[in-house]
């Protein structure tokens, strides 16, 4: 039409590097988090607060103010950082000598530990999101894929190729169950999800305990609330072998499967497409003859199933037993799969990067409350307010005078609560 | 009042949206603002009605240079406009809807409420309306709603009237009377410029014409200039008007509709008892106001509303409730009354609208994995064939201008193997240059020997294309005719008369 033929200017290098992607938000993001961290550290830590209502008592009052708030600011950072990916004196120290690795190498093994049943969730609760679905209850399908997958690798045994295959297909079967009942519920009575996955998280929790203390899956023995182990058999087992120190396992593996299986799904099949167009456009796929109720089935099959290898998965390389505080409160990566998902704008590498990063966060997170006494809630601060920025890319827009952001590049990751 | 417009530019970005627009209206003149959807002319409204601050530019005011920085200051200064879509509240009544906001009062801040009815029926009177002060306006019919809107403005003591397309909504007779009612303002001195990008109510009503194109002023005309120079100074091309079809030879029966009854959705009967029949080779055009029925009757032939009682066949085959894949299976094309609502999803690429009912089919799609490069191949091609003007196959849908969205639907629709196309208002919102495009294919798909209907609340269109007409009022057909009969007696039969008194 005729708005198109005048010819734009040719943006700035400047504008163009930031307004063609929307990871730059995202990194500005990160960015912004950290400073409102920092904020919170300099406002709450009384060596800061000190220093600066001393800053009169001496010539040199605001400089050393100044230099305790960076001290405190930078170890905190410091300790998150070494915590989390690699302490770089420790490498060195291991490159030159041969000697520590364990040491050196366990941060980031333990971020990819924690990241790699957050990835497989996240992107179960992606897929939904693309078609327009809010999984909420991720955390209770995780949960059910934790029962029925350790439930299969410790009360059956059998030998590894044949068990831990099923272990983790027990696992995705139990979140596929848990996952279909609200995805039949609202193909075919309208029954919106997410109040019933919602729901569904505190079923998913009264069926642990009672699993966990009133059945033979209980530990035998055992007044606790505690599961029986997996047999050596059905766990994913340490990927530089059980000696090495190191948690991170072949989890890793079903994790990049996931995400091959993901993009695969969302960029390659037609039934992603469907998925797709339905959650862009629900009148236009019914026009197109998509057919929504079998779409929102399987689209909760496939969130749930993925919710429930996650579970399996964190039980099948961590910890080999459930217990009933499996997932709860902090730990419910369910609930973080919701921000993970949207951080990574609901794409299958998007969530990787995204998973890791809040894995790295928490992870060193807890290097940071061990080693400066700064409390671990400030990762999740900072976590939720990198969100909180993704979400309002206008407002980052305008803090860093951002100008060609277009809103388009940053699309919103779901189409809010109508179905 | 006289109102002069002295180069007002108004950008948006890099976008120039109005370019040195300049145009003086005379007291007691009917001023026609032409041009195309996006040429500009809502922008130009908008900034003389506060809505927008011009970048450059001034307007003046019987001669006196009158910014104006808001549309309170508009209307203070006596400009009125009726938008093209009513801003009324439908529960209220007329009088309520007239004093909303500028209440008169009386003691202790009581609505006056016999005094507003009194101004009401005064202005009505003066100016032959002829609205019920005590109407609730959603039980008025589309063009009396207007009216209220106009004696809204009209009671804020407008010397000038704005009305945005104001005939879009209404039916033949609802024109005229509109056109009666705007040369009796004129003559009672109130100025009034007339937004259209309608060429035979420009010619039959206006005093002056302007014509803009891409936000630039292109000239002025007489209204005595005819249809197809007005046309070619509006798309900036000679453009032609009446499209050419061959001969009407109609073939076999191709959708056969009997009795069918369709609900809509509020559950009240939509479509009552239709039936119609189209042959192969023949366009059978469905017109009447929208309302009455069009919608549902669609919605029930491709499998989108479920059909209550009666019988839909193609080619002898019981089409009657399938599901929407189904109805496509079975080779019913649809051009959606909705474009952007049921045609395409704008965040997805052209390419993928181009196949958004066919993704499984071959050869787009194997063992359930897209063919990317088959999907993206057919893009290109319907692309160059459908002269789609898009930078990139890859580029989101919400990218393309309305016209280009349409020829995406179009091209879908007609590149895949028909048996039968629905197309529902095919052209709404679109330029002539658009208009012309859609028209053509359609009656080539015709012309091919294919059968189709028409659905348009548009009585050229339903004109140009249709070989027979039906005439759909309050859920039912009240008559079909041939296109030879005068427009009067279409749009009696549009406002529910039946065949045998509208064929005087």
């Amino acid at each position: 039409m005729s708005e198109v033929t005048a010819a734009p200017p040719r943006p700035s290098l400047w504008v163009r590097y930031t307004s063609s992607s929307p990871i730059v938000v995202t990194v500005f993001a990160l960015v912004l988090g950290l400073v409102v961290g920092a904020l919170i550290i300099i406002t709450t830590t009384p060596a800061v607060l000190d220093a600066w209502r001393a800053i009169f008592h001496g010539w040199d009052g605001v400089p050393h103010a100044l230099n305790v708030t960076f001290n405190n600011v930078g170890a905190a950072y410091r300790s998150m950082f070494t915590g989390s990916i690699v302490d770089p004196q420790g490498f060195w120290h291991s490159l030159v000598t041969g000697k520590g690795w364990t040491n050196t190498l366990t941060p980031i093994s333990e971020t990819f530990t924690y990241a790699t049943p957050l990835v497989i969730v996240s992107i179960g609760v992606g897929i939904a999101f693309q078609t327009g679905l809010f999984n909420i209850g991720a955390n209770g399908q995780a949960v059910i894929g934790g029962i029925s997958g350790t439930v299969v690798g410790s009360m059956l045994h059998m030998p590894t190729i044949l068990h831990l295959p099923l272990t983790l297909l027990a696992g995705i079967a139990g979140g596929m169950i848990c996952g279909a009942v609200p995805g039949v519920l609202k193909a075919y009575t309208g029954a919106h999800e997410v109040i019933v996955t919602l729901m569904f998280n505190y079923v998913a929790y009264a069926f642990l305990l009672f699993m966990v203390l009133s059945t033979p899956f209980q530990q035998p023995g055992q007044q606790n609330d505690i599961s029986r182990t997996m047999d050596p058999s059905a766990q994913l087992a340490p990927l530089f072998g059980s000696s090495s120190g190191l948690r991170v396992s072949f989890g890793v593996f079903v994790a990049a499967l996931v995400v091959a299986f993901a993009w695969w799904l969302l960029n390659r099949s037609s039934l992603g497409f469907d998925f797709r167009v339905t959650g862009a456009n629900p009148s236009a796929a019914r026009a197109s003859g998509i057919n929504a109720r079998s779409v929102i089935v399987v689209a909760f099959l496939i969130s749930g199933g993925l919710a429930g290898l996650a579970g399996v998965v964190q039980v099948a390389s961590t910890t080999h037993y459930i217990d009933g505080g499996f997932l709860i409160g902090n730990a419910g990566i369910g609930f973080t799969a919701i921000t993970v998902a949207l951080l990574g704008r609901n794409k299958p590498m998007g969530i990787v990067w995204a998973a890791l990063l809040f894995a790295a966060l928490g992870v060193g997170g807890r290097n940071m409350q061990a080693a400066t006494g700064i409390p671990l809630d400030l990762a999740t601060v900072i976590q939720s307010v990198i969100v909180l920025f993704v979400a309002t890319p206008v407002l980052v827009k305008e803090i860093f005078r951002l100008r060609g952001v277009s809103t388009a590049s940053v699309q919103l990751a779901t189409t809010g609560w109508g179905s | 009042m006289q109102l002069e417009l002295r180069g007002i530019t108004k950008r948006f970005g890099s976008f120039t949206a109005n370019d040195q627009i300049s145009l003086k209206v005379e007291p007691g003149q009917i001023h026609s603002l032409l041009g195309e959807n996006g040429a500009g002319k809502s922008t130009l409204m908008n900034v003389l009605f506060g809505l927008l601050r011009p970048d450059e530019g001034e307007i003046l005011i019987d001669g006196v240079v009158a910014p104006i920085a808001d549309s309170g200051e508009a209307v203070r200064r006596g400009i009125g406009m009726v938008h093209q879509h009513f801003m009324l509240v439908p529960v209220f009544s007329v009088t309520e809807n007239v004093v909303l906001g500028f209440e008169p009062t009386k003691s202790f801040d009581r609505v006056d409420y016999r005094r507003a009815t009194e101004d009401i029926e005064r202005l009505s009177q003066q100016f032959h309306l002829d609205v019920d002060p005590d109407a609730i306006v959603e039980n008025l019919p589309v063009g009396l709603q207007q009216r209220v809107e106009i004696l809204k403005a009209l009671s804020h003591d407008a010397e000038l009237l704005i009305l945005d397309e104001p005939t879009a909504v209404l039916t033949p007779q609802e024109i005229d009377s509109l056109m009666a009612i705007m040369r009796s303002l004129a003559a009672a001195g109130k100025s009034i410029l007339f937004i259209t990008h309608k060429l035979k109510e420009v010619k039959a009503v206006a005093d002056v014409i302007t014509v803009i194109r891409q936000g630039h002023v292109v000239g002025t005309a007489e209204p005595s200039a005819s249809e197809s120079e007005l046309a070619s100074m509006m798309v900036g091309r000679n453009v032609q008007l009446t499209v050419e079809k061959s001969p009407f030879n109609p073939g076999a029966e191709v959708l056969e509709v009997r009795d069918l009854v369709v609900l809509g959705d509020r559950g009240l009967v939509a479509v009552d008892g239709v039936s119609i029949d189209v042959r192969a080779g023949e366009v059978m055009a469905l017109a009447g106001v929208q309302g009455n029925g069009q919608t549902e009757f669609v919605e029930a032939l491709v499998g989108m509303r479920p059909v209550l009682s009666g019988t839909i066949t193609l080619h002898g085959r019981d089409i009657t409730n399938l599901t929407p894949r189904q109805a496509l299976d079975a080779g019913l094309g649809h051009i959606p009354e909705d474009r952007q609502r049921d045609g395409l999803v704008l965040s997805m690429s052209v390419a993928d609208n181009l196949v958004l009912n066919t993704p499984r089919r071959a050869p787009f799609a194997r063992h359930g994995t897209r063919d990317l490069a088959a999907v993206n191949d057919n893009a290109v091609r319907l692309v160059h064939d459908f002269d789609i003007r898009t930078t990139s196959i890859q580029g989101p849908a919400s990218s393309l201008s309305g016209g280009n969205q349409q020829k995406v639907i179009v091209a879908r629709e007609l590149s895949r193997p028909l048996e039968f196309l629905i197309a529902s208002q095919p052209t709404r919102g679109l330029d002539v240059g658009s208009i012309e495009y859609v028209h053509r294919q359609i009656i080539e798909h015709r012309n091919h020997g294919n059968g189709s209907l028409i659905v348009s609340s548009e009585l050229d269109e339903v004109l140009a294309l249709g070989d027979r007409i039906a005439v759909m009022y309050e859920g039912k057909i009240s008559g079909v005719v041939d296109p030879s009969v005068s427009r009067e007696s279409i749009g009696l039969l549009m406002t529910g008369h039946t065949s045998e008194t509208a064929s005087v």
